[in-house]
C-alpha cells in the first residue's frame, strides 16, 4: 500500500471516530443536563429526535437553523488554515445582514433576480470582508487576531443599533424595510412539499457550494497553498519570501467576506428583511462547526447539521429544559473534539511516521 | 446639563471608579493566567459564572460568601482552563472560547432554574454600602478595596516572591523551567486558578453594583480586560491604570444617560474602538511598553 493511500484510510478513519465522538459527546452530556434538571434523559432524547428528525418539518428546521453555520465554519476554517482564529464572524454577519437588508429594500421594485442576487452576494462578502479588514491589518502590525476581531464584534453590534436608530430602520422599529421580491431565495418546501412549513430555503444549497468550490480552489491556489504553511512556520516562510504578513491578511478578509455570506440564508431566504439580532450566535458556532469540520466538505456539512440539531432541539423541549442548555452542550463538544483532535493528531503523526520509516528502511 | 457639563463632573469621577473595578479585576486575572504562559479569552465566561454565583449564594446567605462563592468558580474554572490546554493538549484559544460558550449558557440555565427566569436574577442587596455621597459610597465598597489589594498583590507576588517567580519562570520558558525542576503544570494551574478567581470577583463586584444578575451582564468586559493586559506589556500595574481609561469611556454612558440616543449609541463602542486604536498604535511601538511572555500559548 502506498504511503498516500495509507495516509488517507488513517485520516479518514480520524474523520469516522470525531463524528462518532462529537454525537457520543452530545448524547451524554445531553442526558447529564436533562437528567441534574429532574427530567428523565429518555423521554427528553425522544422529544428532541421528534421535534428534529422525526418529521419532514423539523428535518427542514434543521437545514434551516444549520443553513448559516455552513457559511460561518467555512469562514472560521479558511482564517484556522492560515493559522489565525476568526472570533469576528459574529460581527461580520451582523453588519453584512444590514448591509444586505438595506441594498435590498433599496433596489427598484421590479428589479430581476438575476440582477439583484448576484449584487446583493456582492454586497455581503463585501462588508464582510470590510469588517474583517482592521483584524487583518492589526495582525500586520502584530496584534492578536483574536483580541481585535472580538473587540470588532462589540463595535458592530453597537454600529447596528446606531444605524438602525439613525434611519436606516423602519419608523419606530429596529427593522428594514423588506427587500425587493426577486432578490429573496426561495423556501426549499417550492422543490420538496414534504418539507412545508419549515423555514429550509436554497440557501442551504448555495452554502454546500460555497464551502465545494471553496475547498477545492484553496489547495490548488497559491494563496491558499501559501497560508497554509504560514500557519506551520512563519519564519521559514519569510526566509522563502513568502509574504507572510499578506497571506494573513488574504486569509482573514476572505474569511470575513465568506462570514458574511450568511446573510444569505437569514435575510434571503428566511425573513426578507433585516433586524436586530438576526443570526446572532451564528459566528460563535461557527468556530465550533469548524473545528468539528476539520476542513473537509462533509465535516462542515456534518457539524454544521450537528449544531443545527441541537438548535432545534432545543426548541423542541423548551418546555421541560431550557434551550440555553444546547450552548452548554455545544462548548462541552468544541473541548471534546479539540481533546480527541489533539489526541487524533499525535496518534496520526506516529503512524504515518511508522508507515514513512517501514518504506525507507 | 451640556454635554461637556456632565463629563468634567464629580459624578463622572465616581462612576469612573465604580466601573473600573471590575475591569481591573479582570485585568489582573487576565495578568496572572498570562504571565504564567497560559492565554486567557475566558475572561469574560469566568466574569459571568463569578457573578452568577455571588448572587445566587448571596440571595440566601449574604454578600460575603457570595463573594467566596464567586471565587471558589472562578478558581475552578481557571484550574480546569488550565488542565485541559496543559493536559488535553488543546489549544487555550479552543478552550477559553468554550468556557465563554458554557458559561454563557450554563448561566442562563441555572438562571432559569432557580429563579424561572433566563434572563436576570431577582435584586439583592450587596454590601450595600452607605456614606454621603457617590465618591464615599463607591470608595468605601470592600471589592473596590479587593481590587486595589489585587492590583498591589500581583504586581508583588509576581515580582518578588518565589512563587511568582516560578510563575514567570512558567510563562517565559516552560522547557528550561520543566529542567530547573518546577512543576509547570502545577504552577500554571494555580496561577489560573488564582487569575480565574480575581476575574469572577470581578464579576461579582458587577453584579453587586447592579443588585442583581443579568444573562451576558459581563458586556465585553472581560475582552477589554484582555487588551488591556496584552497593551499593558503584560504588567499588572499598568493594566489597571490603562483599565481606569476604558472604564471612563465606558462611564460615559451612565453620565450621557438622556442625551440624544444616537450619542449613547456612539458612546457605547468607545471602549472598545478606544482598545482597537491603541492595539494599532501601541502594537507598531512594540518594545518600550514589553512583549508578551517568550513562552505564552507554549506548551
Amino acid at each position: 500500500m502506498s504511503t498516500r493511500r495509507a495516509a488517507m484510510r488513517l485520516s479518514l478513519e480520524a474523520d469516522v471516530w470525531t463524528i462518532a465522538a462529537s454525537v457520543a459527546v452530545a448524547q451524554i452530556a445531553f442526558a447529564t443536563l436533562v437528567w441534574m434538571y429532574g427530567e428523565s434523559p429518555r423521554a427528553m432524547t425522544a422529544l428532541l429526535l421528534e421535534g428534529t428528525w422525526g418529521s419532514a418539518y423539523g428535518v427542514g428546521q434543521v437545514l434551516f437553523k444549520a443553513t448559516p453555520l455552513l457559511f460561518t465554519g467555512l469562514a472560521v476554517h479558511v482564517a484556522l488554515r492560515a493559522g489565525l482564529f476568526n472570533v469576528g464572524a459574529e460581527g461580520q454577519l451582523a453588519l453584512s445582514s444590514l448591509a444586505v437588508g438595506v441594498v435590498g429594500a433599496w433596489l427598484p421594485a421590479g428589479t430581476p433576480a438575476m440582477i439583484a442576487l448576484p449584487l446583493l452576494v456582492i454586497v455581503a462578502a463585501l462588508v464582510g470582508a470590510l469588517w474583517a479588514s482592521p483584524a487583518a491589518a492589526l495582525r500586520a502590525v502584530g496584534a492578536h487576531e483574536v483580541i481585535s476581531t472580538i473587540l470588532l464584534n462589540r463595535v458592530a453590534d453597537a454600529l447596528v443599533g446606531l444605524l438602525l436608530g439613525l434611519g436606516l430602520s423602519l419608523k419606530g422599529g429596529v427593522r428594514t424595510p423588506d427587500v425587493v421580491q426577486h432578490a429573496r431565495l426561495s423556501r426549499l418546501d417550492r422543490f420538496v412539499p414534504a418539507l412545508a412549513g419549515s423555514a429550509a430555503s436554497t440557501a442551504v444549497l448555495v452554502g454546500i457550494v460555497v464551502i465545494a468550490v471553496t475547498l477545492w480552489i484553496l489547495p490548488r491556489s497559491r494563496m491558499g497553498r501559501e497560508a497554509e504553511l504560514v500557519a506551520q512556520n512563519d519564519e521559514a516562510c519569510a526566509v522563502e519570501r513568502i509574504p507572510v504578513k499578506w497571506r494573513r491578511a488574504q486569509a482573514l478578509v476572505l474569511s470575513g467576506a465568506i462570514a458574511g455570506l450568511a446573510s444569505l440564508g437569514t435575510v434571503l431566504g428566511y425573513k426578507g428583511y433585516y433586524e436586530q439580532g438576526l443570526g446572532v450566535g451564528a459566528g460563535f458556532t461557527g468556530l465550533a462547526v469548524a473545528i468539528l469540520g476539520r476542513g473537509r466538505l462533509l465535516g462542515i456539512v456534518f457539524a454544521a447539521v450537528l449544531f443545527g440539531t441541537l438548535a432545534q432541539g432545543g426548541l423542541a423541549i423548551n418546555a421541560y429544559v431550557p434551550a440555553e442548555a444546547m450552548e452548554v452542550i455545544q462548548g462541552l463538544v468544541i473541548v471534546a473534539v479539540a481533546l480527541g483532535d489533539a489526541q487524533v493528531r499525535t496518534w496520526l503523526t506516529d503512524s504515518l511516521g511508522a508507515i514513512v520509516v517501514r518504506k525507507t528502511s | 446639563m451640556s454635554v461637556l457639563g456632565s463629563i468634567l463632573s464629580m459624578t463622572m469621577l465616581a462612576q469612573t471608579a465604580r466601573t473600573a473595578v471590575p475591569y481591573v479585576l479582570a485585568s489582573q486575572g487576565g495578568v496572572w493566567s498570562e504571565r504564567a504562559g497560559v492565554v486567557n479569552v475566558a475572561l469574560e465566561g469566568m466574569m459571568l459564572a463569578g457573578g452568577l454565583a455571588s448572587v445566587a449564594v448571596a440571595h440566601e446567605h449574604g454578600p460575603v460568601l457570595g463573594v467566596l462563592a464567586a471565587l471558589v468558580v472562578g478558581a475552578a474554572l481557571g484550574a480546569i482552563h488550565a488542565m485541559v490546554t496543559e493536559l488535553g493538549r488543546i489549544d487555550a484559544i479552543v478552550s477559553g472560547i468554550a468556557i465563554n460558550v458554557v458559561a454563557l449558557g450554563g448561566t442562563r440555565v441555572v438562571l432559569r432554574a432557580l429563579y424561572q427566569s433566563s434572563s436576570n436574577s431577582p435584586s439583592i442587596a450587596g454590601f450595600g454600602t452607605h456614606g454621603d455621597g457617590m465618591v464615599a459610597r463607591v470608595v468605601l465598597d470592600p471589592i473596590f478595596g479587593a481590587a486595589i489589594v489585587a492590583v498591589a498583590t500581583t504586581a508583588i507576588v509576581l515580582r518578588a516572591s518565589r512563587f511568582g517567580l516560578r510563575v514567570r519562570a512558567c510563562g517565559e520558558g516552560p522547557l528550561a523551567a520543566r529542567a530547573a525542576g518546577i512543576a509547570v503544570v502545577r504552577t500554571r494551574t494555580c496561577a489560573v486558578a488564582i487569575g480565574g478567581a480575581l476575574a469572577a470577583l470581578g464579576g461579582a463586584a458587577l453584579a453587586y453594583d447592579q443588585h442583581q444578575f443579568q444573562s451576558g451582564m459581563s458586556g465585553g468586559r472581560g475582552f477589554i480586560a484582555l487588551a488591556a493586559v496584552v497593551l499593558s506589556g503584560w504588567r499588572a500595574g499598568r493594566a489597571a491604570a490603562l483599565c481606569v481609561v476604558f472604564a471612563a469611556l465606558d462611564a460615559l454612558q451612565v453620565v450621557l444617560q438622556g442625551h440624544a440616543r444616537a450619542l449613547q449609541d456612539m458612546v457605547q463602542m468607545l471602549p472598545f474602538v478606544a482598545a482597537l486604536v491603541a492595539l494599532a498604535i501601541l502594537s507598531r511601538t512594540r518594545g518600550h511598553a514589553g512583549g508578551p511572555p517568550a513562552g505564552l500559548g507554549v506548551r
